[in-house]
């Protein structure tokens, strides 16, 4: 996710300022944008839409789905739905934390990862599963996180192929 | 592309032979030069199982069984191209699904208009904007006997009746996409598969309600769902299916993409109101009811994406011959996602009254590395567990409810005897605990005593009163919890707890966990006569909890150790013991 690209934000509440109901979509937006919703363009925002700040906040804050802060170069996201649990996720975690040395919702040192817990990624049939920028990796075990993780992080691009 | 052939290794046994059978078909194709003319896809799933090599072939729809590499000549040159049927190929066995909701998914081109038209798309809403008045519509469905897919199952055509009587200038339809119960994902299949019946579902909706505006409601999680829908609302604008005065008629219906983001509780009907308005995801108190004051406090009616699919055969195919399948209470089909512990997790769809065993064993292949069955989870978060005693009931609305759980949405996962039941409630009362809005107390802090309490058992810190309390607690939460999350949160508990009692009391009196689960309940020690010394233990452990030599043979410190599993799992000889 380019960061340096500055979203045309006077388009995009152009573009929903006339829906009802347009906040979380205009959030959607910028989140795509950006890869999470900065402050700065919350403030803009506020006037732009004439709500209040407290009232963007009051969304952001509810939804899971947006992010406050920069993710890393690559989210790495654990389903932890009932399947995915059922057959391992939780030692797939356990195995993140321990190479990665960070907790779900943390970021490395580095900024490469970004470790997430997911509800259900609706990969049942695959599971355990992680997923890992936008490529879903399927019927993983614990002794595969270490060349997973390590193909991204020696090339600085994904080379293991997706299930 | 003029043709499509499906192939699936379904023995699932030792060795998967898809993919040699894949590599021979296309290859021959190549010698014939039909290569560009014929697709060849290895598919996850046909829908038969132990039939050896299967071949599906589209749009002729043959079903080929227990084929060899020296059967494919004849295929391409007798079926494929000339669309014929081999009979001493074809595959007679009797599926027990029955594909109402799916009948599309995986057959034709999701982005193309077209192809859903060729297989009588838009045919029925043709037939209800032509034929049908509203008050004819909500006749057949209610002839059909169809239900809300969604999980409380309320009758689709009272909902819509209710919504067109209410007076008002401005109504809308939505259409509830925002599928967040973990391991269900038929809502998700069909929108990506099928986009254009839940679309025509809709608008048929629409038009018996009298609404002027549809809101897809979709989960951000799924964005391939949501482009498909996309795609598929401008095709129908631009083919006169949307819009304006649609067909020619004085009826009009313009609809949108809304997108959840990540809340569990927006599935519940005033939350997902709420969100759809822009705001936070809160539930409100009903009545009144959506459809009194819905959206913007307009009458509203909210169907589920599997509902909304129902709609158009139903249409063309009358309510009689819907309700005609299924049990006496529960009309139709239903899909369900067949995950977990089960040898070929998926999708199927089955009339109700199919029994869970069937579905389980006949479709689903049986428990995955042939353990033994422990019960079967339907309704996700708000559902419950069955215990294999009660696998013989035919899966229906009240069936499921009498029992504990819940249809749902239509989640089902297979559990097996390595499950602790403390377990699986832990996990799903912990999903409410995270997800609870915290409006009300009864959830928000209902939910948290409960999983102090769940805490405890596992650590073996609890003591037989603790199951009393959790009974009380369940049911305050029950009565007095403003929204279904809350007042559904303490089923898995307590339907755990009525089924598997003796394993809580397990757990609570002799401090044992009999699934080796819970991981404070039990150590790791080496069986000295079945050990050999080999070391693979020592090796293996990653935090050095396992001291010894070749000579001396090995012992695990139990203070060091972290209960990973992993010695159990290197040793060959059976040599660690759990207890």
């Amino acid at each position: 996710m380019e960061t340096s690209v500055v979203p045309d934000i006077a388009n995009v509440v152009e573009k929903w300022k006339d829906k009802k109901g347009n906040l979380i979509m205009i959030l959607h937006e910028i989140q795509n944008q950006y890869g999470y919703v900065p402050r700065e363009i919350s403030f803009q925002l506020s006037k732009l839409l004439d709500v209040p700040l407290a009232r963007i906040y009051e969304v952001l804050t509810f939804y899971n789905y947006f992010k406050l802060k920069p993710p890393g170069k690559y989210t790495v996201s654990v389903c932890m739905g009932t399947a995915c649990y059922l057959k391992g996720a939780p030692e797939l975690l356990e195995e993140l934390h321990h190479i990665l040395g960070i907790k779900e919702g943390e970021t490395t040192k580095d900024g490469m990862f970004q470790l997430e817990i997911v509800r259900c990624l609706g990969c049942c049939g695959l599971a355990p599963v992680v997923k890992i920028g936008n490529k879903i990796y399927g019927g993983l075990k614990r002794s595969d996180i270490v060349n997973l993780l390590s193909q991204y992080s020696k090339e600085g691009a994904p080379v293991a192929q997706p299930v | 592309m003029e043709k499509t052939v499906f192939i699936k290794d379904t023995d699932g046994g030792t060795k998967d032979r898809t993919r040699e059978f894949y590599t021979e078909f296309i290859n021959q194709l190549r010698e014939r030069k039909l290569e560009d003319k014929i697709q060849v896809v290895r598919v996850a799933d046909v829908g038969v199982y132990n039939q050896g090599v299967v071949m599906r072939l589209l749009p002729d729809n043959f079903l080929y069984g227990q084929l060899e590499m020296a059967n494919i000549p004849a295929l391409i040159d007798e079926s494929v191209v000339p669309g014929k049927r081999i009979d001493h190929l074809t595959c007679h066995h009797i599926s027990k699904q029955m594909k109402i909701v799916l009948r599309n998914c995986g057959v034709i081109d999701p982005e193309d208009i077209e192809d859903y038209i060729a297989h009588d798309g838009y045919q029925a809403l043709a037939k209800v904007l032509t034929e049908y008045t509203p008050e004819k519509v909500i006749e057949e469905m209610k002839a059909s006997g169809l239900r809300g897919r969604g999980g409380a199952g309320y009758p689709t055509w009272l909902k819509w009746k209710f919504t067109r009587e209410v007076k008002s200038d401005e109504k809308y339809v939505i259409c509830n996409g925002d599928e967040g119960d973990p391991g269900a994902y038929m809502d998700r299949s069909v929108l990506e598969g099928d986009p254009h019946t839940v679309i025509e579902g809709m608008v048929i909706a629409a038009y018996v309600v009298g609404a002027t505006q549809g809101y897809f409601y979709i989960r951000a999680e799924y964005p391939l769902a949501v482009d498909r829908i996309q795609k598929a609302i401008a095709q129908a604008y631009d083919y006169g299916l949307l819009g304006k005065n649609i067909l020619g008629s004085s009826f009009s219906l313009d609809v949108d993409v809304r997108l959840g983001a990540g809340a569990f509780v927006c599935g519940e009907e005033t939350a997902l109101l709420a969100s759809v308005e822009g705001k936070r995801g809160y539930p409100h108190p009903r009545p009144p009811y959506p459809a009194v004051k819905g959206l913007w406090n307009h009458p509203t009616v909210i169907n589920n994406v599997e509902t909304l699919a129902n709609i158009s055969s139903i249409m063309l195919k009358g309510g009689k011959w819907f309700s005609g399948i299924g049990t006496e209470t529960s009309k139709g089909t239903k899909v369900f996602a067949v995950t977990g512990k089960v040898k070929n997790s998926g999708l199927v769809e089955v009339p109700m009254g199919t029994t869970l065993r069937e579905i389980v064993f006949d479709i689903g292949g049986g428990v995955l590395n042939d353990k033994k069955i422990k019960a079967v989870q339907t309704g996700g978060p708000s559902g419950g567990v069955i215990p294999e005693d009660f696998h013989n009931i035919p899966v229906g609305y009240e069936n499921l409810q009498k029992l504990g759980s819940i249809m749902g949405s239509g989640g089902m996962i297979v559990m097996d005897e390595t499950d602790c039941m403390v377990d699986i409630a832990k996990f799903y009362l912990r999903f409410c605990v995270d997800e609870s809005c915290g409006k009300c107390a009864p959830c928000r802090i209902g939910g948290t005593q409960l999983l102090n309490i769940l805490e405890k058992i596992s650590e073996g810190t609890a003591h037989l009163d603790d199951l009393k309390k959790m009974r009380k607690i369940s049911f305050a939460m029950q009565k007095a919890s403003l929204c279904g999350l809350g007042q559904t949160a303490s089923n898995p508990v307590l339907s755990t707890m009525s089924f598997f009692e003796e394993e809580y009391k397990t757990h609570v009196v002799d401090k044992k966990c009999p699934s080796r689960r819970c991981s404070r309940l039990f150590s790791y020690s080496i069986i000295q006569e079945k050990c050999v010394k080999c070391g693979a233990c020592y090796r293996n452990c990653p935090v050095n909890a396992i001291s010894g030599s070749r000579e001396s043979g090995y012992k695990i410190s139990e203070n060091a150790c972290i209960r990973c599993n992993r010695c159990f799992e290197v040793c060959k000889f059976n040599a660690i013991d759990r207890g």
